[in-house]
């Protein structure tokens, strides 16, 4: 007999109407406000052990010898495993096989997982891993990524060298000449600090051993079969002996694009023969998963006097820490959208991500064109500056349109104009003044820590413009799966949908629903949990599945619709003069039978970066949103209050406006994060501040009002032509707010998160 | 030791608790009621927000032994059966959850304001909720539900 969880994810009836266009219930509503869903920390079986990782103190060492001896024999302990007890290949990774399943001889980021115990209670499991005996030979880490990508003398981090990727982009004439012919030239240097996804659900899962030897595995992922493909050959199984369900997911934003306790589970499962359960407390969350790539970009921009740009020369240079993740695509989206929509006669953009000891960095929200972001905007700021032209005057005069190249000759196509999404922006109602008496003190910098009446407090305004690619880029070859179900259920047609495409919040699974109702005209649909028994449906992420499994959905339906009016057509002896009517008829037309169809979705074919030049028509979608900041900056101290973000976003199509401004909203607060408080601080590889007590996220008294005004300029490649929504926001609020803070502190703050030192010249 | 303790009404015994175990463990793992959420363990987020005699803590941040003889609310208990508290109903219609993983604090969060304070106006709703973190929503959507379900009980109590 296989073994259930106590609490599983099942299946979901959504609403009875609603389709495409509307803004309908999440079918998981309910269970999420009442405490019922199933998250993947959640899940309990009787019997089950805990598992506990130990990791290392160290960001470089070797590894003399591990002792787990002690650990073994302490009460309540029932395995203990190190390197050698990875029954399969040892090691796993996104895009590069380069990181151990658990360190051998060597560790080369703090926290790095060096041995798992399991025992009956986690405190236990806790004790018994504090006495595993490691032997380390500490080594100096290697920590500026400048000089490990340049400097030959510097030791190396993996054997083959301290780059993992360099891909320059060159866009029309000569970078130099064009120097030569500018009127106004300026350069800054830039630096964005370490972010972290911040997930609120903590890596967990649970993994049974099934009685053929295989695993059964509940876990929180946004792509399940990249997980299964990296870690059946781990475990050294076949990928049908690696059975997988999507457990409720606490939120993702590219941290569980790698492994983090699948592989380790599974392998406590396997030698124990019973359950384990991983939870990661938030410290060990903290080294759990990888970050946004910290960044030093170097840029320099040249326009004539009348206000037009010459040239942009850009360095970007990303920290990617001690193993590869997927800083290669990183790379890649931060070189191509390194200079923003913008049209530019001379582009060079050299773009590295580095192996250090630092913190292992990968995808996050916005994946590299959110450091480049950054800079870009400004750069746009600095030069309007220089010229003395208006911020927004001057970013629509050389605002990239349809039909215009971006650095890597890709043109714009079927998108809002950029300029005209700015002049909306600006003619966007501006916030009250602040009324210099009577005003509250919680609406202030500083709140209702009662720092200012309004004495040293100044406004300030600012604007930031994105661009986002949409799908994943540079040639892969990008898919989702679904199967779609039709059968008459209790008298009701009723319409099962099944993919194994990760809900991490997002509101995917309510949109599903939508699209089935809308193709196939039924009210009653359930959405299957997600599992490996159906196709890969891709990666959560890239803000692709309203594309990509909306996309495979939809032609599932289709393909469930036309054999519904064969069907009718067979027994009716005519075709069925609509939609409705072959629904209407469905019960006896279909009777006990159903219908059963699974399609494959793949977007039109991209192309790879060109090494050198990096031309190339990379990029599936590409997506813009524009921001306007307004903030109250009390200058003598330091602190910030953002008064309103108004934004601008094309989306192609709403399709769910209520989860689409939730997507707005919420990326727009992950920028602000950025602006103002968020980074992980590394000093010497060791980092500083993991715990929500000094990692800060933005509350509900950090956040403004948000102001949204969202387009629908549709693509006619993407199914209903609709344009994914989920990073752009990400981008563009960042500059935006420390825009803001520039315009009313009149500094030149070229490094976020900006920190009240910054403003108030104490650092 | 042992903890008797009574939670959504209902009278709980746990046997064998540790004395470091918090009231949060104790509910998500020896009570089977994992509603209330552990993001942090250190009183930072919110997550497990619960009643304690009426009054919400963070669960992660009281020890088991404290709530012996104690009366403790979870998000399981805040609706009367099948039918959703407003406060639950608000949240879901008004889109204040995504992954929801903030959701049972904030909605026990909520559900004291809106007990306490009729109509909350926005600055007193931010200060309420400050404590709970959510990372998916920017936090729009929960102020709409707050307010819908404020109205609405205010509605209901005219
Ligand atoms: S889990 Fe208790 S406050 Fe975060
Ligand atoms: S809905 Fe995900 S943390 Fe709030």
């Amino acid at each position: 007999m296989t073994m259930t969880p106590a609490k599983v994810p099942r299946e979901l009836d959504s609403p009875l109407d609603g389709g495409v266009g509307e803004s309908r219930r999440r079918p998981d509503g309910t269970l999420k406000v009442t405490g019922e869903f199933a998250y993947s920390s959640d899940l309990w079986l009787e019997g089950m052990l805990w598992g506990v990782t130990l990791r290392s103190p160290h960001p470089r060492a070797r590894i003399r010898s591990i002792d787990v001896s002690e650990a073994l024999a302490h009460p309540g302990v029932e395995a203990v495993l190190t390197h050698e007890d990875v029954p399969g290949f040892k090691f796993y990774g996104l895009e590069h096989k380069d990181q151990p399943v658990l360190a051998i001889d060597q560790v080369r980021y703090q926290g790095e997982p060096v041995a798992l115990v399991a025992a009956d209670h986690p405190e236990v499991a806790r004790r018994a891993a504090a006495k595993i005996k490691v032997d380390y030979e500490v080594l100096t880490p290697i920590t500026d990524a400048r000089r490990a990508a340049f400097d030959p003398d510097c030791e190396k981090v993996h054997e083959d060298g301290n780059v993992v990727r360099h891909q320059p982009v060159i866009f029309g004439g000569d970078v130099a000449e064009a120097r030569a012919g500018a009127d106004v030239i300026v350069s800054e240097t830039f630096e964005v600090g370490i972010q972290d996804q911040a997930f609120l659900g903590p890596e967990s899962g649970l993994a049974v051993p099934g009685e053929d030897g295989g695993v059964d595995l509940y876990v929180a992922t946004q792509w399940m079969h990249s997980d299964l493909w990296q870690i059946a050959p781990c475990l050294g199984l076949p990928e049908e002996k690696v059975r997988m369900t999507m457990a409720g997911v606490g939120g993702a934003f590219g941290g569980r694009e790698d492994l983090s306790m699948q592989i380790h589970a599974a392998m406590l499962a396997m030698r124990t023969g019973k359950p384990v359960k991983i939870v990661y407390n938030r410290e060990e969350s903290f080294f759990g998963h990888v970050h946004r790539h910290p960044a030093r970009m170097r840029y320099e921009y040249g326009a004539t006097r009348d206000g037009k740009l010459v040239f942009a020369e850009a360095e970007i240079i990303l920290d990617g820490g001690a193993y590869a993740s997927s800083t290669p695509n990183v790379v890649g989206n931060a070189a191509s959208l390194g200079v923003g929509p913008y049209k530019i006669p001379s582009i060079r953009v050299d773009a590295y991500g580095v192996y250090t000891n630092n913190p292992p960095c990968g995808a996050m929200r916005g994946f590299g064109a959110v450091q480049a972001c950054f800079a870009y905007e400004s750069m746009m700021d600095r030069m309007a500056a220089a010229l003395g032209l208006d911020p927004v005057t001057f970013r629509q005069i050389n605002a990239a349109h349809p039909g215009d190249a971006l650095a890597t000759g890709q043109v714009l196509e079927h998108m809002a104009p950029l300029a005209e999404m700015l002049g909306r922006l600006k003619a966007m109602p501006m916030p009250p003044e602040r009324d210099a008496a009577g005003h509250d003190l919680r609406e202030l910098p500083g709140g209702v820590s009662n720092t200012t009446h309004g004495e040293g407090v100044r406004r300030g305004v600012g604007y930031g413009v994105g661009i986002k690619n949409i799908c994943f880029s540079e040639g892969f070859d990008d898919y989702s799966t679904a199967r779609v179900r039709l059968s008459i259920i209790g008298g009701e047609p009723t319409v099962l949908v099944h993919t194994s495409a990760a809900e991490v919040g997002q509101g995917l699974v309510t949109l599903k629903a939508q699209i089935a109702r809308s193709e196939l005209g039924v009210r009653r649909v359930t959405i299957a949990p997600a599992d490996n028994q159906v196709g890969s449906a891709g990666s959560s992420s890239a803000s692709r599945q309203s594309y990509m499994t909306g996309g495979a959905v939809k032609v599932a339906c289709e393909a469930v619709r036309e054999r519904m009016f064969k069907l009718f057509e067979e027994r009716l002896g005519r075709p069925p003069a609509s939609l409705a009517e072959a629904v209407e008829h469905l019960p006896e037309v279909l009777g006990d039978e159903v219908i059963d169809e699974t399609r494959e979705f793949h977007h039109h074919r991209t192309e790879r970066m060109d090494p050198v030049t990096g031309q190339a028509n990379s990029h599936t979608q590409l997506a813009i949103c524009v921001h306007r900041a307004v903030v109250d900056v009390d200058v003598e101290l330091g602190l910030v209050k953002v008064v309103e973000l108004a934004a601008v976003q094309d989306v192609g199509k709403i399709m769910n406006p209520l989860s689409l401004e939730g997507q707005i909203h919420g990326g727009t607060a992950q920028g602000l994060g950025l602006a103002l408080m968020e980074e992980i601080v590394v000093a010497d590889g060791k980092v500083r501040n993991p715990s929500f007590t000094d990692y800060l996220i933005p509350t509900i008294l950090d956040m403004p009002p948000m102001r949204l005004d969202i387009l629908e300029y549709a693509d006619p490649r993407a199914p209903y032509g609709l344009r994914g929504a989920g990073e752009p926001p990400t981008l563009s609020s960042t500059p935006a707010i420390v825009a803001a803070i520039r315009d009313a502190s009149g500094l030149a703050l070229t490094r976020v998160p900006v920190r009240p030192e910054h403003i108030a010249g104490s650092s | 030791m042992r903890v008797n303790f009574t939670v959504n009404g209902v009278e709980q015994t746990a046997d064998d608790v540790w004395e470091g175990e918090s009231l949060l463990y104790v509910l998500r793992e020896r009570v089977g009621l994992p509603g209330s959420k552990n993001a942090c363990e250190q009183g930072e987020c919110g997550s497990c927000t619960v009643y304690l005699d009426g009054t919400p803590v963070c669960a992660c941040l009281v020890a088991a032994g404290q709530a012996e003889g104690r009366e403790v609310r979870t998000v399981e208990g805040l609706a009367d059966g099948e039918r959703l508290d407003p406060i639950q109903e608000a949240f879901v219609e008004c889109g204040a959850v995504q992954c929801g993983f903030c959701t049972p604090g904030l909605l026990v969060q909520a559900h004291d304001l809106i007990e306490r304070v009729p109509e909350p106006s926005d600055p007193e709703i931010r200060e309420a909720l400050a404590g709970n973190l959510c990372r998916c929503t920017g936090y729009e959507k929960i102020l709409d539900a707050v307010r819908l379900a404020a109205a609405r009980k205010a509605e209901a109590g005219r």
